[in-house]
């Protein structure tokens, strides 16, 4: 306890909380020199809030330690290179580390625990809609000063934002462990800049759940003005939680981009980069890129809100549609952010369980930045139904439906690298597999959203929800999963269960597609998204049942995962060798991997999928007699 | 090869499956629910041969896949590699053009299908919605009529000029397969031909608060006759309500009003009208108020200043600008409801 209470993460929460309250107590403190309320329905006014929520971050970051190796240097103090940890066990992931790895595990954890927190929300408000008519979230009932439908909304939101950027920061975390693996690298171009980018995400994600308890807000993720104006203060603390966790993404995405330009062991050719790392560097050209244009949308927001500019208001000449442009700038391109690493997991994992190469290893790297490319110009395919000119609609279809060939080329490469090879299905390559199912549901489901008269009738219906959780647990969820049953060694020298490994896929994938066929269905019945109740004319509470009861299957899956996962770390078999027999330079050394990685440098010698081809290698030690020569 | 042909014509069969199991269960053909516009046909259309499409794609990809596991199982204790094959570059391309030669397609019945969808009637009858939280409202100029339900001739193209009085909401109605968002600032259009006489309901598509799920409206598609008479029986209703009552109820109709205050007791979001005027009022922080003028005025014009016990704090009512007129013919018309 005493470690806890003396880590990082809780003095950064701690001091989280002064600054919150030195913050609001500022706003608080002027307001009344100026003749307004002091306080209001949630102690503190909105700008108080704002305010503090800011201020709280700053603290968090300073009190955390995540700053104080630049604030040294600001003063004149060197500090070496890396800091030899001197944590041992889970001590090391509850302070600043600046080793790749750690941050990579704090990342992973992280998102886990937001994947736990945004389920349990989906569950709640899925057993609501388990029957026609409101069960407990009644009108009558008060939670957190709000009504059994304000909370509906105020949970559908947050599940939705909760989850977004969980899966930022689960890419994050397998990115950071493997990336630098793979590169043959010691750590990451800019190890301080990675231990701040995963730092400033806590209170990113503590003030998105503050939201909960100020009000909460009711615009879903997508927070569209006119409605985002007018919601209560945790409009605001969503507002600040995602601008604050932009800058994880933007940060971290820069570091992944110097590291895979500078940081390649010898030898190691564009073509030769595993192709992963393909995926993380498109990844990283979206996240640095775009991520800006949500900060701002919901900047801009948040400032009509605190200071009554009309951006968004039409009284005021401002526009409700130009907020759609900015927020889907980002939010599109978003999605593939979220669901490349976890196609580059696929195709990283797919040619050490088949023994076979990868099928047009380059195909499906440009395919990657086709994807990163051409999800640029999409956006406003999320708004054929705004209101905005109507002509538009057909170059974005054009556009939009131009992201089924690069797709394409990944699913037919993954097929042909599938074909004839000799396919073992341990649980990494279930999850594999279960992704590229999927994904694939997700990809076909979409090309009745793309062209714009079926879009239509589509647009906010169940069927968008049950299509985006398809894109969503296809490209990101089971990657994720699959990932960690594979990494998993690696980080701890043990492996995790095969059998609770196993039950948890064949119990999620069944219930999946149920929950999601069940979405799509009752969204072709007429099912709206984000509604509290349906009409039972429709016809569908039969239908929601079985949904629910999948939904619950689905948690206890993840839930035997959870336990599978904290349990292996400590009693998991041993397993410290080449565990999957991968050519992989990573699978070269023993694991756990040593605090700087590689001992002897890395010189790439072959391609990295030749499985198949014999006395090939990818990867050889630089022995030190010879190092000198080099 | 064998495994080729195999492959080929499990992927046929899947395809055929598919589609035929889709159709089963009535998803294949058409959307649903049932069609009712001359604009779903297109739309219908588009959809059917985008499953046509999804039913192979699916069975293309899944097929070989499954095909794969079974027959290339690697066996207990085998620790083989597969064959050393890199690649492809004709099928590369292969799979890349045609796919393309499909997205343009595609592209062309999607602008084809919109294009039949938007097909303007320069004849078409002109009504004006307002959305408001969380209500539709109806106005037809031409007849000087208001409504809270949508009456519509049949095989008659309507155009409806859409204004929101609040936050962003959208007119849709699943028969009619159309969508179309209504927008704080600007008039957007729907246009649409009903061609089937029913009943059906208007849903708002987007969040727009609280009670966004209960955002319903009816809509009345009939035969030209049947809908005259309406017209002229709410013209000759709208003529009798000279009286402050009547003026009342229009307003009631037309400020949304009846969209959460039920006439007749039935529970509703807000608080029945029925026996109201004149009752003891028991409020949420547990004292009570005698319903008179004074309260009804204070209720509209600042809904939030008294909340009626067993309903949300705050309100989710939006607070009304009305003249003192206005009101006192709502209150005349409320003194009515008994």
């Amino acid at each position: 306890m005493k470690r806890f209470f003396s880590s990082a993460l809780a003095r950064g929460l701690f001091w989280q909380l002064i600054g919150t309250l030195v913050g609001a107590g500022i706003v608080t403190g002027i307001r009344p020199l100026l003749g307004m309320n002091a306080l209001d329905t949630f102690f503190f006014t909105e700008p108080a809030w704002v305010l503090g929520g800011f201020f709280g971050t700053l603290f968090f970051l300073a009190g955390s330690g995540a700053v104080s190796d630049w604030f040294k240097w600001s003063r004149g103090i060197d500090t070496p290179d890396h800091h030899e940890d001197h944590n041992t066990g889970w001590a090391k992931y509850v302070n600043v580390s600046l080793d790749h790895k750690v941050i990579g595990v704090q990342y992973t954890v992280t998102a886990l625990l937001l994947i736990g927190i945004g389920g349990l929300f989906a569950l709640i408000f899925r057993t609501e809609l388990a029957a026609s008519q409101l069960q407990f979230l009644t009108y009558e009932m008060k939670l957190f000063s709000q009504s059994g439908p304000q909370l509906y909304n105020t949970l559908m939101s947050l599940h939705g934002m909760i989850m977004i950027v969980s899966i930022l920061l689960g890419t994050a975390g397998f990115i950071n462990y493997v990336v630098p693996l793979l590169l043959g690298a010691q750590d990451m171009a800019f190890p301080r800049l990675n231990a701040f980018s995963f730092w400033i995400a806590v209170p990113a994600a503590v003030l998105l759940l503050m939201s909960l308890f100020l009000g909460g807000f009711d615009t879903g993720w997508t927070g569209y003005p006119p409605l985002s104006t007018r919601a209560p203060v945790g409009m605001q603390m969503f507002f600040l939680g995602v601008f604050v966790a932009g800058w994880s993404s933007i940060l971290g995405s820069l570091n992944v981009i110097v590291t895979v330009l500078r940081m390649r062991a010898k030898g190691m050719t564009a073509w030769r980069m595993p192709i992963l790392v393909w995926a993380a560097v498109a990844t990283a050209l979206i996240a640095l890129t775009a991520t800006q244009l949500i900060g701002l949308s919901f900047q801009l927001v948040m400032f009509q809100r605190l200071f009554g500019m009309g951006f968004f208001d039409p009284a005021k000449g401002g526009n409700p549609v130009l907020f759609q442009h900015l927020f889907w700038f980002y939010s599109h391109p978003a999605v593939y952010v979220f669901i490349l690493p976890g196609l580059g997991v696929i195709s990283e994992l797919l040619p050490v369980f088949v023994r076979k190469p990868l099928f047009g290893y380059r195909w499906i790297a440009m395919s990657s930045l086709g994807i990163a490319l051409v999800g640029f110009v999409v956006w406003a395919h999320h708004m054929y139904t705004s209101g905005m000119n109507e002509y538009l609609r057909v170059p974005f279809m054009y556009s939009t439906l131009l992201v089924a060939v690069p797709t394409g080329v990944k699913f037919f490469s993954w097929v042909a690298t599938i074909w004839k090879g000799k396919i073992s299905t341990p649980t990494p390559m279930l999850f594999v597999l279960g992704g590229i199912i999927v994904f694939l549901l997700g990809g076909l489901s979409g090309p009745p959203n793309a062209t714009v008269s079926t879009d239509l009738q589509l647009q906010d219906t169940y069927w968008i929800v049950g299509h985006f959780h398809d894109t969503i647990f296809g490209g990101f969820m089971f990657p994720f999963f699959a990932a960690i049953y594979y990494w998993f060694p690696k980080a701890t020298g043990r492996r995790m269960n095969e059998t609770l490994g196993k039950i948890h896929f064949w119990m999620m994938t069944p219930s999946f597609f149920v929950l999601t066929f069940g979405m799509m269905y009752v969204g072709l019945l007429g099912m709206r998204r984000r509604i509290v109740d349906y009409d039972p004319a429709l016809g569908i509470d039969t239908a929601h049942l079985v949904m629910t009861i999948a939904a619950f299957l689905i948690a206890l899956s993840v839930l035997i995962f959870f336990y599978n996962f904290f349990a292996s770390i400590r009693n998991g078999e041993k397993a410290e060798g080449n565990l999957w027999n991968s050519r992989s330079p990573e699978w070269q050394v023993p694991s756990p991997m040593a605090a700087h990685n590689y001992e002897k440098p890395l010189e790439v010698v072959g391609e990295p999928y030749d499985y198949g081809l014999k006395d090939s290698g990818y990867v050889r030690f630089i022995e030190p007699a010879q190092n000198k020569h080099n | 090869m064998a495994h080729f042909v195999i492959v080929g014509i499990l992927v046929i069969v899947m395809t055929i499956l598919t589609y035929f199991g889709l159709d089963a269960v009535g998803l294949a053909q058409q959307m649903h629910p049932v069609a009712a516009s001359a604009q779903a046909a297109p739309i219908d259309q588009l959809w059917h041969w985008e499953v046509m499409v999804i039913s192979f794609l699916f069975s293309l990809i899944v097929a070989p896949i499954v095909y794969s596991l079974a027959i290339f199982r690697q066996k207990k204790g085998e620790l083989k590699d597969g064959e050393h094959i890199e690649g492809n570059t004709t099928l590369e391309i292969g799979w890349t053009v045609v796919p393309l030669i499909i997205v343009v397609i595609f592209a062309y019945l999607g602008a084809y299908s919109l294009g039949e969808v938007r097909r303007v009637d320069p004849n078409a009858i002109v009504i004006n919605v307002k959305a408001r939280q969380f209500v539709w409202t109806f106005e037809y100029p031409q007849y000087g009529v208001v409504s809270d339900q949508l009456h519509l001739p049949v095989d008659k193209q309507v155009v409806l000029k859409m204004e929101s009085a609040d936050v962003i909401h959208s007119f849709w109605v699943p028969e009619f397969r159309v969508k179309q968002d209504v927008v704080p600032g600007r008039v957007t259009e729907y246009r649409i031909t009903p061609n089937l006489v029913g009943n059906y309901k208007v849903r708002c598509a987007e969040l727009c608060g609280t009670s966004h799920a209960y955002m319903e409206g009816g809509i009345v598609v009939s035969s030209q006759a049947d809908y005259d008479a309406w017209v002229a029986e709410q013209q000759a209703l709208a003529a009798a309500a000279q009286t402050p009552e009547g003026q009342g109820k229009l307003l009631a109709v037309k400020n949304g009003c009846v969209g959460c205050h039920s006439a007749d007791g039935s529970p509703m979001t807000g608080p029945t009208w029925f026996n109201l005027y004149g009752s003891t009022v028991s409020l949420a922080d547990g004292s009570s108020v005698t319903a008179d003028d004074a309260f009804i005025k204070e209720s509209i014009l600042d809904p939030n200043a008294k909340i009626v016990a067993g309903f949300p704090s705050p309100s989710v009512m939006p607070p009304y600008t009305l003249t003192d007129e206005e009101i006192a013919n709502l209150i005349a018309y409320i003194k009515t409801l008994k």
